[in-house]
């Protein structure tokens, strides 16, 4: 019955947040700073993330098929279709759901322990909206751009290793990165990428919204943030997947 | 002009709030009194709509708040400014952010007309250059007269302050006190204190109802509250040794 009543206030906190901006101008510059804040700011881990997932992702493959009737570019083959399809949206949604759903759940649940939200409540602005549509926005429009760069050097970083271990010849790899290159697979990730950062900014924000009590709890709040949506995440990757790729 | 009509709050089948009904006049410090958990609070969220209540109506200027939709009460939100018992002001933004605030969101103000406005405020509450300070960079008083600058800054209608003195030595909350009582005459707004200080109830109590057990159980004026023979109010005015010291001085 719990779970029912909590995608009941979800829900409705979604439409809360839907609703018309008191004032628009506050709320596009606000989604700037937010792409800034929880966008730009997370460029950094997420190059060191793919630049060392591509690298073992190669070398894992080129051990595992390691066989003289499997050719060897076949190595960047799946090293490009397993960054593009899986590793560069889902793990990098992943870990923006720790750094970034963190952190929204726990400004915004401060902000009402404090009563900043009541304050806004009392003023006549919506809160809800004002909040969270910004952070959804924004996480919307830098994600897949954090993605595209992932990508980028994820492969870069699986080119890199194959250079330095010999594990494959760079030619070999190169051939294997453009074999048979489907435009739809990006497409697939983009799409993949937007339901996530909605995913990671909503669940944040509803937990951050609802937070009653201190700081204890606004801990607690952060945490359920980063939980719930990670298990959203994988579970949207199992339907979204199925869906397009089925 | 707020009217309370026979309003009832229950938290988890409890009942906070008991039939209570009231008046708070305009252009007068109409005063909450009673002890902590007698339901002054609940009653101030009730008024501005930050809980529901589950009985009664209360009238702002005799438009129905409790029976509005969303939408309608966010016109009579904008008619209010409120001071929350810990200032409630917004920590990432500097003062005059937080005062710009309510600015940016419902006026069409020029910058130098906000800027202006910004500057009248401040200086209505007796602060000088603490434009570009954050909250945590200020004192308790301080904030509190951050917070009543944010309020007065769309020229409400309506001001609500949450126990506006707590956690401050004396001479500031009497400095509060007093610039709530000066600005709700100057600027004719209906004005609601939630306190449990006697000396707010002796120094700006225009009016005053004192709540116990969530009952409406006294109002009347501060010269009345002293010579009152409600023995739950003699009990919570002459708690002080101070006003027992007055009392037994009393002719």
């Amino acid at each position: 019955m719990k779970l029912f009543y909590h995608i009941g206030k979800y829900f409705i906190l979604l439409w809360m947040i839907m609703q018309r901006p008191e004032r628009a101008s506050i709320y596009r510059r606000q989604t700037i700073a937010e792409m800034d804040y929880l966008g730009l700011d997370s460029l950094g881990i997420v190059a060191i993330v793919s630049v060392f997932m591509g690298a073992v992702v190669t070398i894992q493959t080129a051990f595992n098929t390691d066989h003289p009737l499997l050719p060897t570019y076949a190595i960047g083959f799946a090293t490009r279709q397993a960054i593009i399809l899986e590793f560069s949206p889902t793990v990098i949604s992943l870990i923006l759901a720790g750094k970034v759903g963190s952190s929204i759940a726990s400004e915004i649940g401060t902000m009402r322990v404090t009563e900043q939200i009541d304050a806004l409540e009392v003023m006549g602005v919506n809160a809800a909206s004002y909040l969270i549509l910004p952070k959804i926005i924004a996480l919307v429009i830098i994600n897949p751009a954090l993605v595209v760069i992932s990508m980028f050097l994820g492969i870069f970083g699986g080119y890199a290793a194959a250079g330095l271990t010999d594990v494959v010849p760079l030619s070999n790899f190169i051939y294997g990165i453009l074999f048979e290159f489907s435009q739809f697979d990006i497409l697939y990730a983009m799409i993949k990428t937007v339901v996530f950062a909605i995913i990671i900014a909503s669940v944040a924000g509803y937990f951050g919204f609802y937070t009653r009590g201190g700081a204890l709890q606004v801990g607690h709040a952060s945490t359920k943030a980063v939980v719930f949506s990670s298990i959203y995440i994988i579970l949207f990757n199992l339907i979204l997947t199925q869906i397009l790729l089925a | 002009m707020i009217r309370v009509e026979a309003i009832w709050k229950y938290f988890e089948r409890q009942p906070v709030l008991k039939d209570v009904s009231l008046e708070f006049e305009q252009g007068k410090t109409n005063l909450i009194i009673g002890r902590s958990g007698s339901g002054k609070t609940v009653l101030m969220k009730c008024l501005v709509g930050l809980l529901e209540a589950d009985q009664g109506k209360i009238f702002y200027d005799d438009r129905d708040f409790s029976a509005m939709q969303f939408k309608a009460r966010k016109k009579i939100r904008k008619e209010m400014g409120m001071l929350f018992q810990g200032a409630a002001l917004f920590d990432s933004m500097t003062v005059e952010e937080n005062i710009t605030f309510p600015l940016n969101m419902f006026t069409t103000m020029s910058r130098q007309e906000k800027r202006q406005r910004v500057d009248f405020c401040l200086e209505r509450v007796n602060l000088g250059a603490v434009h570009h300070l954050l909250p945590a960079e200020l004192s308790g008083g301080m904030k509190k007269r951050v917070a009543i600058a944010r309020a007065i800054a769309i020229k409400p209608k309506y001001l609500f302050c949450d126990e506006p003195n707590s956690g401050l030595d004396p001479p500031t909350a009497i400095l509060i006190d007093k610039l709530i009582n000066e600005i709700t005459h100057d600027l004719q707004m209906t004005t609601i204190v939630n306190t449990h200080d006697m000396n707010s109830v002796m120094e700006i109590g225009d009016s005053v109802a004192f709540i116990h057990e969530g009952s409406l159980w006294w109002s009347g004026s501060r010269e009345q509250i002293l010579h009152t023979s409600n023995k739950e109010l003699n009990h919570f005015v002459y708690a002080t040794e101070l006003m027992r010291t007055i009392q037994n001085q009393k002719p």
